[in-house]
Formats: C-alpha cells, sequence, structure tokens
C-alpha cells in the first residue's frame, strides 16, 4: 500500500508541475489543482498509513489511527477548493480583460488570437 | 488569561463581515467604521505591547484546550511589535485610500481591508505552524481581492501570476508542515523547539529538507532571490495604497523566518547546524543586489518602488542571517523602518503617477500640481530608503552592519555599494520627474486637487521615521530584549506550560 500512497503522490506531483509550467492559464489551474491533490494525500499519509484501526483511543483496539492529520487535510482541501475559485474568477477576468489567457506578461500587440 | 490577545484577531473579522453584511451600500458608514476599528486596532497594540515588555510571553489557549493539543495564540515582544507596525501602517493607508478615494475605485475595499489585517495579525501572533498557514491563506486570499481592486487588464493579469506563485507557495507549505509534524508530532511552535533537540539521527537528512522547505515558502513571502520574480509585477500592478500595506507583507515572510530560524533550530540544532545561515547569506545579499540594480535600472516608478522593498528585504534577511541577538534585534529595527519608509514611497509613487497620467521614466513630462512639496516627500523618503543620514534607514544599516563585523569584507562592500547604486537611483529618478519637468514647462499650471488627508498620511508615515530615529536608543534597548527572549525562548516555552515539566 505505501507503494501505491508513494507512486499517486509523486504522479501527481509531477503531472502538476508539468502543468503548471505552461504558458495558458486554464493548464497552470488544473496543474495547481493535481499538486493540492498530491500535498492532501500526502498530509493524510504522515499519520502513517494503518488498516482497520479505530481513530481515537479504544482498549479493545490494538492501536489507533493518528486523527490529527486527518483534520488538517480537511482544512487543507477547503483552502485549496477556494483558491481554486478565486483563481478561475480571476483568470476569466484577466481573459476577458485581455483577449487572450497567456499567463505571462508579455505586450499584447504582437500576440496571437486566441486559438478556438 | 489576557483575553485581549485575540481581539487583533477577532475585531477586523467582525468589522469585516459587518461591512459587506450591513453597509455595503453607504461608502461613507464603512469609511467610518473601517477606520474606527483600525484605530481601535492600534490601541489595541500599543496596549498588547505594553504587556509584552512586562512579561516574556503570555499564551492564549483558543478552545481551552492546553497546548500543545489545542491552537494557542502567544504574545511576546516579537508579536506585539508586528501587530503594532501593522496596525499603525493600516490606519494610515486607509487615511491616504480615503483622501485619494482608491476606495471608490472598486468594491468592498474596506471589507477586504479589515479581512487582511485580520490575517495578518493572526500570523503574527499564533504559537501554532499550521494555524500560521491558516492565517497565512486568510492574509493571501484578501490580498488577492485587494491586489485587483480597481481591475484593469494589467492588474488583472499580474493578479493571476500572483495568486498562481502563491498557491506553489501554499503546497510547499503544506508539505514542508506534513513532513514536520511525521518527524516530531507535533505543530505546536514552543512544543517543536524542545522536540527539535532530541530529533534521532537517524531522521536528521529528511528534517533538513523539510526546513529548507519551509524556509523556502517564507522566502517566497519575503521576496529572496532566486524566488522574487513575483514581486515587481504584482507591487507595480497593484493599487498605490494596496501597495502600501503590501509592504508589511513580505515583512511576514521575514518576521516568521525569524520565528522559525532562530527560535526552532538555532545554529546550535544538531540536526541542522548552520545549514540556514549558510544558504540565506548568499541568498540575502544577491537580494540586495538585485533590488539596487533594479532601483538604478527601472523603466517605471512603480518598479522603481517595488525593487527598493526587494533590496530592503535583502537588507533585512542579511541581519537575520547572522543569526545572533545583536543581528536579530539589527533585522527587527530595520523591519520596522523599512516598512514605513517602502509604504511612504508607494504613496508618494501613487500621488506622481496620478498627477503626471504617466508611470514612465524615459521621457520628463510637464511638473505636476503640488509638484515642490511631493519632490521634497520623494527626497525625504529616497533620503530613508537609501540608508543617508539623518534618518533611520542609516541606523538600520549601521546596526546590521554592526551586527555583521566578523564577514566585513564582504558584507559591508556589498551594502555600502548598493547603498551607492540605490543613490544614484532615486537620483535618476527624482531628478526625471521633478527637476527636467521644468524645461518643459507648458503656460498653464497643472491643477489638482491638493488632498489635504493623503499628504497628512505620507506626512505621518515620514514622522514615524523621524521618531525611530530620534527614539532610536530606546528602541533598540526594547528590541534587544526581544531578540534576547527568541535566541533563549525557555519563557516562551514556559508560558505554553507544556506537559513535562520544561
Amino acid at each position: 500500500m505505501e507503494i501505491l500512497v508513494a507512486s499517486a503522490i509523486g504522479l501527481l506531483a509531477s503531472a502538476g508541475i508539468y502543468l503548471m509550467l505552461r504558458q495558458r492559464t486554464f493548464p497552470v489551474i488544473v496543474g495547481l489543482t493535481l499538486l493540492s491533490y498530491a500535498v492532501n494525500v500526502f498530509i493524510f499519509a504522515v499519520g502513517r498509513l494503518v488498516v482497520g484501526l479505530p481513530p481515537i483511543l479504544d482498549k479493545a483496539a490494538a492501536g489507533y489511527t493518528d486523527p490529527l492529520p486527518q483534520a488538517l487535510v480537511l482544512t487543507a482541501i477547503v483552502i485549496s477548493f477556494g483558491m481554486t475559485a478565486v483563481i478561475v474568477i480571476i483568470a476569466l477576468g484577466a481573459y476577458l480583460e485581455s483577449g487572450h489567457d497567456r499567463v505571462d506578461m508579455t505586450d499584447d500587440t504582437d500576440e496571437p488570437e486566441v486559438r478556438k | 488569561m489576557n483575553h485581549w490577545i485575540i481581539v487583533p484577531v477577532v475585531l477586523p473579522a467582525v468589522m469585516g463581515a459587518a461591512i459587506v453584511l450591513l453597509m455595503r451600500h453607504d461608502l461613507l458608514l464603512q469609511r467610518v467604521f473601517s477606520v474606527a476599528a483600525t484605530l481601535a486596532l492600534v490601541t489595541v497594540g500599543i496596549a498588547l505591547t505594553i504587556a509584552a515588555s512586562h512579561t516574556p510571553a503570555e499564551v492564549y489557549l483558543l478552545g481551552n484546550w492546553p497546548a500543545p493539543f489545542g491552537i494557542v495564540l502567544v504574545l511576546d515582544r516579537l508579536s506585539a511589535m508586528m501587530v503594532l507596525l501593522t496596525a499603525v501602517l493600516a490606519a494610515i493607508v486607509q487615511l491616504y485610500a480615503i483622501g485619494t478615494q482608491w476606495d471608490t475605485r472598486g468594491r468592498h475595499f474596506h471589507a477586504l481591508f479589515q479581512f487582511q489585517l485580520m490575517g495578518i495579525s493572526g500570523a503574527f501572533l499564533t504559537g501554532d505552524a499550521f494555524n500560521l498557514f491558516v492565517f497565512f491563506e486568510v492574509l493571501l486570499i484578501a490580498s488577492y481581492g485587494l491586489m485587483i481592486h480597481g481591475g484593469g487588464k494589467n492588474r488583472l493579469r499580474a493578479g493571476v501570476q500572483y495568486i498562481a506563485f502563491n498557491l506553489v507557495g501554499s503546497s510547499l507549505f503544506l508539505f514542508a508542515l506534513a513532513s514536520l509534524y511525521a518527524l516530531t508530532g507535533t505543530l505546536n511552535i514552543a512544543d517543536l523547539v524542545v522536540k527539535v533537540q532530541t530529533l534521532p539521527e537517524g531522521d536528521a537528512a529528511l528534517f533538513r529538507a523539510t526546513m529548507v522547505l519551509l524556509m523556502l515558502v517564507f522566502a517566497i513571502k519575503g521576496a529572496l532571490v532566486p524566488l522574487q520574480f513575483w514581486l515587481p509585477g504584482t507591487y507595480a500592478n497593484a493599487p498605490g495604497p494596496v501597495a502600501a500595506l503590501f509592504a508589511v507583507m513580505t515583512k511576514i515572510g521575514a518576521y516568521a523566518m525569524i520565528r522559525f530560524g532562530v527560535m526552532v533550530i538555532p545554529p546550535s540544532t544538531p540536526a541542522t547546524g548552520t545549514l540556514i545561515a549558510d544558504l540565506l547569506l548568499p541568498a540575502a545579499l544577491i537580494t540586495l543586489v538585485v533590488g539596487a540594480i533594479g532601483v538604478l535600472g527601472a523603466t517605471t516608478l512603480s518598479r522603481l518602488a517595488a525593487f527598493a522593498a526587494i533590496a530592503s528585504m535583502g537588507t533585512l534577511f542579511v541581519a537575520v542571517s547572522a543569526f545572533t541577538p545583536a543581528g536579530t534585534s539589527a533585522a527587527l529595527y530595520y523591519m520596522i523602518h523599512s516598512t514605513l519608509a517602502g509604504a511612504a514611497l508607494f504613496l508618494i509613487i501613487d500621488l506622481i503617477i496620478d498627477r503626471r497620467a504617466d508611470d514612465g521614466l524615459r521621457q520628463s513630462l510637464p511638473p505636476i500640481a503640488q509638484g515642490g512639496l511631493i519632490a521634497a516627500l520623494f527626497m525625504a523618503t529616497a533620503i530613508a530608503l537609501a540608508g543617508m543620514p539623518p534618518l533611520s534607514g542609516f541606523i538600520g544599516k549601521l546596526l546590521v552592519m554592526q551586527a555583521l563585523r566578523d564577514q566585513a569584507a564582504l558584507v559591508w562592500s556589498i551594502i555600502l555599494v548598493t547603498s551607492l547604486v540605490s543613490i544614484m537611483g532615486f537620483a535618476r529618478a527624482g531628478s526625471t520627474v521633478f527637476w527636467k519637468a521644468h524645461a518643459s514647462a507648458p503656460a498653464d499650471p497643472p491643477q489638482h486637487a491638493p488632498e489635504a488627508l493623503s499628504f497628512l498620511a505620507i506626512g505621518l508615515l515620514l514622522a514615524g521615521l523621524v521618531a525611530l530615529t530620534v527614539l532610536a536608543g530606546p528602541i533598540t534597548a526594547w528590541l534587544d530584549v526581544a531578540a534576547a527572549n527568541l535566541h533563549d525562548p525557555s519563557a516562551y516555552i514556559a508560558a505554553n506550560a507544556l506537559p513535562g515539566g520544561n
């Protein structure tokens, strides 16, 4: 299970970084979202991966799952969701104002039309 | 338990919500309540600073859970000072925004302003690393709204870059915090101070990677080279008063680096040693050089101010990188100075752009209205930022250089040469805007409303710089104790009343 989770985090993070380096806002936002998914799984895993144990101390059970990372990951999910919504709206605003969705701040005069 | 500690977070939060829910259609009401709340925050900041002068550290238990299980706010000299500095700057910036009508150029300026204050105060007061992340996000989401206040193509596009950069920063922050929790099992800062010292040797490598990651996040906030790319575009495109308020946002990076670098992993820590200091000093020196060259080479006034901000962060981080009480004390003094001076420069440049209707420095344009007064203010601020006597920039740089005198050959020469380069940059900008303008004077003198409130705001910032210069003795004595408390955090740990009798 460790290998599965670790490679999933790695895959999400690398795909996120690749997309983040693109030139247009939509891939960049998708990349940021993927990176935040990678973070979420990572936080979830730092409480150590265990199967079938209760999240609170229970004398009948052999051990317990650390509940704190789960609380942290909830916070992180909510925040990254809100931030993604903000950047989508502002990127839309920038697209409507400037007529293209390039991320860099080049001059608009020699700008090709946005591909449909 | 001193309940006033939570007020700098709760007051702006309630006021921000009240403004957006109850007063959204009445600008006058918004202005009155927002200014009243910010002035109340100044009062609370003064009270907290006085309280912090008497006790080394005081803890506020949120939800009354004991540390390290619950989240705590901790008031010490450093956090009290930063809250007061933020509140004073915010009150002045708000006067300016009202005086120049900036708050009418978009909606919800005052509500966003209050939420921004909530996030900044919370980030300074919190004693919990994950809570620090949450307050970072609160202040960032408000800053996104403020940064694009007033709209416009370039501002929105710069806003997208700014948000994307900070989202990456937040992800790195989460990676670092999660690794920190995995290694130490705690996120309470006082608890971290204790646990980091006894980390098993096998975890040292992972811990070093975690701490470098964490410092990278703070370096993004503090615009340390090579992570400064977001700053010129953001600050140059943000509305003037917002850029002035952002002068304290870069300081949050420096604050967090002092809090973690000095308190949690001082150079005596076995796992990290002098790793952070070794990385920080060259980066800070390059930041200073990049900032000074940027000041000299800026093609627009607002980029000039942005690069001046980068240069001042460089000086600040040079002082931090000493990791000695003298260095930390110098860093704190320079932090107060550069916040006030940087904000003053952004406000003055906003006045100039408003009158000149052009941001460029390539050609000189006809003289601007109230040109004499603005030129005098610009010159005073330039003297302060470049670090020439008689203003506090000189004392600040002197303290920084004194703290790093064992590396004088390298550090002194870079600080002195960059000061000269910035003086040249400011002189060039000043003569283009104010002197050469008279060569092309039109027949009719330019007209512009004098906006007494805006000039008052800039005057207050400069008065703050003068006070910082005149009272340098008592202030540095106070800051020396603040720095000593950071280098010996036993009172901070004791205030958290951790189990195990620490």
